[in-house]
């Protein structure tokens, strides 16, 4: 079944991170897909996420299509202008990719290109007016298009940030410009999420949790002064420094993960992993979440 | 020197609530070479705006409105004028909008749009730098232009990396639509914030245009530079 269907029928959605390789060898990338697929039901394929030279995500999205699996085609504004934007949807769209996540892009700075030009052309809701105006059969200058497509376009928010009230606003946008889904940054504080949801609950639209599994007290901390939005609870990494183990550590994080999950679902429409590396412990989580894919 | 050119009337008049007074500020410096601001660009505005049923409480030029400490010393001298206006209106560059903006508590609109520099310009503080996007939007954003204050140049709010007021690039470094938000707080206009904007003509901000390179300011620049 389609994305957009299972929103549709309201179903609790999981979708999964994948990355493209940095070079032309998409096996791993693929072996992963393939191990992870029975638990998920669509694949985040990210675009030089930080900034860093990946290969493109169409690509990988289109190799995931070829596999029987379906892909969600993460574009950002950092490197392309409106014409490379539109270019790419259209090739996307026939090579059988149908979602379209919609975001910003990180700075080239924070990654390994920092003398990259940015371009930022077209901001994340332009992106999403880009897509509409596509569906519809127009490109961005008004022209006709021989052959349209119909992009199930989702959207990103981050609730942990502080403060909340710009991001609402923009999120409120995004709605407005043909945001169907969104995708959140990774959650650690179930209450803030809470928060959060009763803020934006009249818009009506899913929202899909993000979950990064905690390795270690130290990445914790790590995310906690380096990534906005994230704030790990010191109880919850206090748990973490107590497994000693590479294996006791993956158990605690596993449960941390489904722990969250399980407060957070009654508030939200699905959840969006992102094991970064850690994709052997994604079963586990569902499993202690109480989830059947 | 920064080169402007007066908005499309319907534009500017499209800003301003009905029957809304107004205070009106030229700027005597660039903006006057180019006809935007100064006396004339006073008599051309005068007339449109009351004829527009927006009556003026006052008119003031001033040389360089880009000189923040000279424009808040100069406009306390005609507080009440400034005071019974609902909006204040400034013909000049966006560096001359945005350092009234920062000097007054009322919404402060372009009047103009800044196409390019040439050669010098006027004072150019650093947080009032002006995109020369040629299109401005300082009125949707509270007198503070998205170009320069983000790095990003997003016209639709924070990006997700704007944690506590800052911007990803580095710590310290105020983002820009957290500080547009604020200021849009504070005149009570968050409903800006919920409207599209259209990508720019990036040609617009690039180049002069040899059509523009005719008028008389333009060969004024080069009459200088010889």
């Amino acid at each position: 079944m389609r994305l957009r269907e299972r929103f549709a029928k309201g179903e609790f959605v999981i979708t999964c991170e994948a990355g493209p390789p940095k070079g032309t060898d998409v096996g791993p990338a693929l072996e992963e897909v393939r191990k992870l697929a029975p638990y998920v039901h669509a694949f985040n394929v990210t675009d030089l996420q930080s900034s860093v030279l990946r290969m493109s995500s169409w690509a990988l999205c289109a190799l995931i299509v070829r596999e029987g699996y379906e892909p969600i085609l993460q574009m950002t504004c950092r490197d392309r202008n409106r014409l490379a934007l539109q270019a790419d949807l259209l090739g996307a769209w026939a090579l059988g990719i149908e979602n379209v996540l919609a975001l910003t892009g990180d700075y080239p700075t924070l990654g390994d290109h920092p003398g990259a030009r940015p371009v930022f052309d077209l901001d994340s809701v332009q992106l999403l007016a880009t897509i509409r105006s596509l569906n519809d059969g127009k490109d961005l200058a008004g022209n006709d298009l021989q052959g349209a497509p119909d992009f199930f376009a989702g959207a990103v928010v981050n609730p942990g940030v502080e403060p909340l009230g710009p991001h609402i606003l923009k999120m409120r946008l995004k709605v407005k410009m043909g945001a169907k889904f969104f995708q959140t940054q990774a959650v650690y504080d179930p209450d803030a999420f809470l928060r959060f949801v009763r803020e934006v609950e009249d818009l009506k639209v899913p929202v899909l949790v993000g979950i990064i599994p905690l390795k270690s007290a130290r990445m914790a901390r790590f995310m906690n002064e380096n990534i906005a939005g994230i704030n790990v609870p010191e109880g919850v990494i206090a748990e973490m420094e107590r497994a000693k183990t590479k294996e006791e550590r993956k158990e605690v994080s596993a449960e941390i993960c489904a722990r969250i999950i399980r407060k957070v679902k009654p508030y939200c429409q699905g959840i969006h992993l992102m094991p970064m590396g850690w994709e052997d412990l994604v079963p586990a989580i569902l499993e202690l979440a109480g989830i059947n894919p | 020197m920064l080169v402007s050119e007066l908005k499309p009337l319907e534009e500017l008049l499209g800003y301003l609530g009905e029957g809304e007074r107004v205070f009106l500020l030229a700027c005597d410096g660039c903006a006057e070479v180019c006809g935007t601001g100064g006396k004339e660009g006073v008599e051309k505005l005068r007339p449109a705006l009351e004829e527009a049923g927006h009556p003026l409480t006052g008119a003031l030029v001033l040389p360089f409105l880009c000189n923040k400490a000279l424009v808040g010393f100069r406009l306390s001298r005609r507080r009440e004028e400034v005071e019974a206006a609902d909006v204040v209106v400034v013909a000049s560059c966006g560096v001359g909008v945005q350092a009234v903006a920062q000097v007054l508590d009322k919404p402060v609109y372009p009047a103009a749009n800044t196409v390019t520099m040439g050669g010098l310009q006027g004072v150019w503080p650093s947080e009032e730098r002006c995109g020369r996007c040629g299109d401005c939007l300082l009125y949707y954003t509270g007198g503070i232009c998205p170009h320069t204050a983000c790095p990003k140049g997003l016209l639709h709010g924070p990006c997700g990396g704007s944690q506590n007021g800052e911007c990803e690039l580095e710590p310290g470094r105020p983002c820009g639509w957290q500080r547009i938000y604020d200021r849009l707080e504070a005149l009570g206009r968050l409903d800006l914030l919920l409207e599209y904007r259209p990508p720019q003509d990036s040609q617009k901000g690039l180049d002069v245009p040899l059509s523009r390179r005719k008028a008389p300011f333009w060969a004024l620049e080069y009459l200088e530079e010889e």
